[in-house]
């Protein structure tokens, strides 16, 4: 999971300026979400990342950790922007079981690993400029997964440890009252965003999932918001529910944000519900 | 005749039904808090390397009482921008993205100078954002 982005609003003080003509304004960067692409911690959102203009391109680097009830999960990655219109990203997920992998008989600390390459392409609208209209910013993306371990993901019932998600996000900055909602339709057979692999011996098929996303821009450096984000339940050996949380986003600059979230996660791996903390470090320009 | 009362009515009371104005107006502080901010702007533009090219030859005595009308009367405020509409105002200028956010941030920072709260700048950041379609050319 790489962060919660933030939204953005005009930003601040705009100390990078800077040969890459940093247009954009603070929080529109947003985050790298746990696929890697620009968005909000569960959920990906509309705006292309970075703070590239029309004109300029941007990037993002993202460090992220979730401490759960029983597992830990960190992901790193970069994503870059291209002129406000296409972003590509990359992203490595460690699963690391812990004491719960000796439970499920994979050894303790067990790791699972996933890795995402993804693109994302703007549509049609504007985040910051369409304040005078209901119409968001809209855009597509493509995600393709690959998990390790395959052995282990065959014994527990997924069908292929690969995976392609399609999404159409939307994203609307309601500017004049501080407010960001976010929506987001995608198509997956992911089993615990793929790191349990793709499909399995209750749904081989794709299915339509849900995130959405609302957000409070409190200062020029802080938004606070919660997120949802459904989840297929493909696989019987354990079942799946969706995950939820409260974030609070601190845009220390232009080229540094902090996320901190409560995340609940629901059921993973038949051990209980996995709640924890979700701490993401972002640097852009 | 008494339809011609009636528009006579009407005629004289057209400043009195002129729409109020705008509580955002009041937020910024009236016509002196927006005076206030347009002055710590133009201090702004006039210094930001990032909008040398396009401030270097305006004259600030004559920008500055047109861009504190222009901000009043986006704000609803009861003043009047005589100068040209901003599409007409910028046209064959070069003017990208990045000028024009540059422009916002400096605002947001006369703003905060200004004493204005976040919250307020962003319901007049809503009004000038779409304006990005006219005043951006390239």
């Amino acid at each position: 999971m790489a962060g919660f982005a933030a939204l953005a609003v005009w930003g601040g003080r705009a100390e990078i300026a800077s040969a890459q003509e940093s247009g954009r304004l603070l929080e529109t960067a947003g985050v790298s979400d746990v696929d890697g692409g620009g968005g909000g911690g569960l959920a990906q959102w509309a705006p292309i990342t970075g703070y590239g203009t029309r004109d300029a391109i941007g990037a993002n680097l993202h460090a992220t950790y979730v401490g759960l009830t029983d597992f830990g999960l960190a992901s790193a990655g970069a994503s870059a922007g291209f002129y406000d219109r296409l972003e590509v990203s990359y992203a490595h997920d460690w699963f690391d079981t812990g004491s719960a992998g000796g439970r499920l008989g994979l050894g303790n600390g067990y790791q699972f690993h996933l890795d995402v390459a993804a693109a994302k392409l703007r549509l049609l609208g504007n985040l910051v400029y369409d304040q005078d209209s209901w119409q968001p910013e809209i855009s597509v993306g493509v995600q393709f997964k690959a998990a390790d371990r395959q052995a282990v993901l065959h014994a527990i019932g997924a069908s292929s440890p690969d995976g392609v998600d399609a999404y159409i996000a939307a994203t609307k900055l309601f500017l004049a009252e501080s407010l960001l909602l976010n929506a987001t339709l995608r198509a997956t057979k992911a089993n615990q965003f793929g790191l349990l692999g793709f499909g399995g011996d209750r749904d081989r098929d794709y299915s339509l999932q849900f995130e959405g996303s609302a957000a409070l821009l409190l200062s020029r450096h802080l938004a606070i918001g919660a997120e949802i984000r459904t989840k297929p339940d493909n696989l019987g050996f354990a079942r799946e529910g969706n995950a939820y949380d409260l974030f609070a986003a601190y845009f220390i600059s232009k080229n540094l944000s902090a996320t901190l979230a409560f995340v609940a996660l629901g059921p993973i791996a038949r051990q209980g519900d996995q709640n924890g903390v979700y701490l993401s470090l972002q640097t852009g320009f | 005749m008494r339809h011609w009362l009636f528009v006579c009515l009407v005629l004289a009371c057209l400043p009195c039904t002129a729409p109020a104005a705008d509580q955002l107006f009041q937020d910024l502080g009236g016509k002196e808090g927006i005076a206030r901010i347009s002055s710590l702007a133009l201090d702004l533009y006039f210094t930001d390397p990032r909008l040398a090219d396009s401030f270097d030859n305006i004259n600030r005595a004559f920008l500055q009482p047109r861009f504190t009308a222009f901000i009043c009367r986006t704000a609803g405020g009861p003043c009047v921008y005589k100068g040209h509409s901003m599409r007409r105002a910028h046209k064959g200028l070069i003017i990208t993205q990045a000028n024009f956010n540059a422009v916002v941030e400096d605002l947001e920072k006369a703003m905060d100078r200004a004493g204005v709260p976040f919250r307020t700048q962003n319901r007049l950041l809503a009004r000038l954002a779409p304006m990005e379609r006219d005043i951006v050319t390239r």
